[in-house]
């Protein structure tokens, strides 16, 4: 059982104060879904608790399994079980999706067991090819330069096949359905789902849209606005949400 | 997406030579058969020249240059040459007595410090023949026997002024003249080494030729002197490589390579340059390439305190090709001055300039180009792109570019970037787990990675590898 705690979180940036104490509590195999309109806070929550250099955490903490991260480097976070799967991937020249990739599932093993194996590139190329697979990518990705020329489309499914590769115990996807044409939007969510059941992982899934809540049943929902979580509830939650808007949980906090 | 066995049983070993590439730097305690004493004057030149047994005609070039030496001022342009001592450094190290063809009989010592640099193993392996220079001399030189019956010439260059006099005097410091600049000069009166390439007319070498040069001593002048001659639809790929182990004084390393690629003819030069930090690199590199024929430089430039060295290509028939692809590495109390030449003096003749250029820790690079048509070169094509990368804000990248364009149905394409390893990309990667070093590492590497993976591919892994150490520090040198 892996368990992440946020607790009375604050952060900001370029002095902005943009997350306003936040409280959430994420465990193995729980999906929670938050909600929020543009500028609420959400993307921030997932890139804070990565730990993305640009954001000052003012106040608070973040846990992982009882150990504090807060004051960590993404990478070391990463090496614990966490994972960001992000709204809008960035592009490296020559560095292919393959061999970046497979450092990094390499670099987690070692943290996790210094005993672990090293896995060679032939071992490498079977367990990409299957999460590929999985998210019915063109397998020449592979060997192209991360995210570079990839289609909006490529993007989303090729964050969500990191996720497959390196497992983490808990996942935060960021507006993984932006941008997506519905049978995109399908198998993404299938893989998603798959994924969740074969791993156990929690997830924090952030979004604009009650849209990928169709296919990915939440068992929590969250409402974010102006850096706080306002309403907590099920996925019923997310049904009000989309028949009255969010103007109407706005003006009468929980 | 399959990994060939042999890409896998290379990545392996590679992944085992860590240590290797971290000792490029050991010292060899050898005696060598003659020193000359500190310092230059024309009693030097009369003995490299006796004791190599020269003709007459190559003691009086040398004598000739070295006036030329004296009298060219040091270039006011391009790195600062203010700190060299020529009065300190040795103009002629002579490590054995004769040049050897088999690798046991090369001295215990010398052969020790090329096993450890993994030179006979390369020869095996990927290559059609290989040479080895000690200090002014090369100690080792092999050919394929099946390329020699064909008629190909690799030997080092002074055997080749006695074996072939006559294609020798040909060529020699035709493409290069010794009034070129003071270090093409300062290269003609004191040269010694290098390697001599003829391929005779429709010969291909299908494996790389390469040869190793290696400062050992302190305060050392290393001249070699290479030339290459691709005759009529021939083909050749010569690599080199060289070392050095670092001293606190300063050595000098001063080539001249001269090459001419005939009609229908290809050459491609490598160069994977790692002197030590003490050695000030001042190379002149020109090739003459004539009709329908081709040539490429593809230069990396990694070691070295002071490098400037342009290589330059003339587009001299129709229809002529050239291409001059380089990297250049520059990190602490390094200034990497590179660049390229190119003079389209025929129609439609054609070019391509990438350089590529990394600065770390305060290191300087410096792109330096020139690009000329001429008039009455009619419809040539040429495109330049120089782009650099600064890895942290203390490093420094200048671009001087120049273009003399006299044809007007030229096409000139040119462009520049600077750029910088940005927040996000480092986020990017490090979400996945790697450390800073390891991303910041793999960033540069795919900055680097249009120029790399043209070299054959074990140099393409040495390559990758070394810009790993160099950016993550695990060095010792």
């Amino acid at each position: 059982m892996d368990t992440l705690e946020i607790i009375a979180l604050r952060a900001e940036t370029n002095k902005t104060e943009i997350l306003k104490g936040i409280n959430l509590k994420i465990r193995s195999g729980e999906i929670h879904a938050i909600m929020g309109k543009n500028g609420s806070g959400k993307s921030t929550l997932c890139n804070v608790v990565m730990g993305h250099p640009k954001y000052k955490i003012t106040e608070g903490k973040i846990k992982l399994n009882g150990k504090k991260i807060e004051k960590l480097p993404a990478n070391k976070r990463a090496n614990l079980g966490l994972f960001l799967a992000f709204q809008n991937p960035t592009e490296i020249q020559g560095v292919t999706l393959n061999n970046f990739l497979r450092l990094a599932k390499n670099t987690n093993a070692k943290a996790q067991n210094k005993k672990a194996k090293h896995i060679s590139p032939s071992e490498f190329l079977q367990t990409i090819s299957q999460s590929m697979d999985l998210l019915e990518m063109d397998k020449k990705l592979a060997g192209r330069s991360v995210n570079e020329g990839f289609s909006g489309g490529e993007k989303k499914r090729a964050e969500i096949m990191q996720m497959a590769v390196l497992k983490p115990r808990i996942a935060l996807l960021d507006e993984i359905d932006s941008g997506l044409d519905i049978d995109a939007l399908k198998t993404v969510a299938k893989a998603i789902k798959r994924l969740h059941k074969q791993t156990k992982c929690g997830i924090l899934l952030i979004t604009h849209y009650q849209r990928i809540l169709n296919y990915i049943t939440p068992d929590f929902v969250h409402i974010i606005s102006n850096g706080k979580i306002i309403k907590s509830g099920d996925k019923k939650l997310a049904q009000k949400l989309e028949k009255h808007g969010y103007e109407k949980f706005v003006k009468e906090p929980a | 997406m399959k990994i060939p066995k042999r890409t896998r049983k290379i990545l392996e070993k590679i992944s085992n030579q860590k240590n290797l590439l971290r000792k490029l730097g050991f010292r060899t305690d050898t005696k060598p058969v003659y020193k000359s004493p500190q310092g230059l004057n024309t009693n030097i030149i009369e003995e490299i020249s006796r004791q190599k047994a020269e003709p007459e005609w190559m003691l009086t070039l040398r004598k000739k240059a070295l006036e030329i030496f004296f009298k060219k001022p040091l270039p006011l342009w391009g790195g600062d040459l203010s700190k060299i001592n020529f009065d300190t450094l040795h103009y002629y190290i002579k490590p054995q007595d004769k040049i050897k063809t088999k690798w046991e009989n090369v001295p215990k010592k010398i052969k020790e410090t090329f096993d450890k640099l993994g030179i006979p193993q390369a020869e095996r392996k990927f290559l059609a023949g290989t040479g080895a220079q000690f200090e002014s001399e090369m100690i080792y030189h092999s050919l394929q026997k099946e390329l020699k019956g064909k008629g190909v010439i690799f030997e080092s260059t002074d055997t080749a002024l006695k074996k072939y006099p006559k294609i020798f005097a040909e060529y020699f410091g035709k493409v290069v003249p010794v009034t070129d600049n003071k270090f093409a000069a300062l290269n003609s009166a004191v040269w010694s080494g290098g390697s001599f390439i003829y391929v005779p007319k429709n010969t291909h070498v299908n494996l790389p030729l390469q040869t190793y040069f290696r400062i050992n001593a302190e305060r050392m002048g290393q001249f070699e002197r290479t030339l290459i001659i691709a005759d009529e639809g021939s083909s050749v790929h010569y690599i080199e490589g060289c070392s050095a182990p670092i001293y606190s004084t300063d050595s000098l390393h001063a080539a001249v390579v001269e090459i001419i690629v005939k009609k229908n003819a290809r050459v491609q030069y490598t160069t994977i340059q790692n002197w030590s930090s003490n050695v000030y690199n001042l190379v002149t590199k020109r090739a003459f390439v004539y009709e329908n024929a081709e040539m490429l430089w593809l230069d990396c430039n990694i070691g070295s305190r002071l490098t400037m060295k342009y290589p330059a290509i003339f587009l001299l028939g129709e229809n002529a090709k050239g291409e001059i692809q380089s990297l250049a590495f520059a990190k602490e109390n390094q200034h990497q001055d590179t660049g390229a030449k190119i003079f389209h003096s025929s129609s439609n003749t054609s070019s391509k300039i990438v350089a590529k250029s990394i600065s770390k820790n305060n290191g300087r690079n410096s792109y330096r180009g020139l690009l000329k048509v001429s008039k009455g070169a009619k419809n040539t094509v040429s495109h330049v792109s120089c782009n650099a990368l600064l890895v942290d804000e203390n490093s420094r990248s200048d671009t001087y570019p120049t273009m003399k364009v006299e044809e007007e149905s030229a096409t000139v394409a040119h462009e520049a970037t600077v750029s910088k390893i940005s927040e996000e990309q480092l986020f990017y990667l490090m979400s996945r787990g790697l450390s800073e070093d390891e991303a910041v590492s793999m960033i540069v590497n795919g900055f680097a990675t249009q120029i790399i993976k043209q070299l054959p591919m074990e140099y393409a892994l040495e390559l990758n590898r070394l810009i790993e150490l160099e950016m993550t520090g695990r060095h010792e040198r």
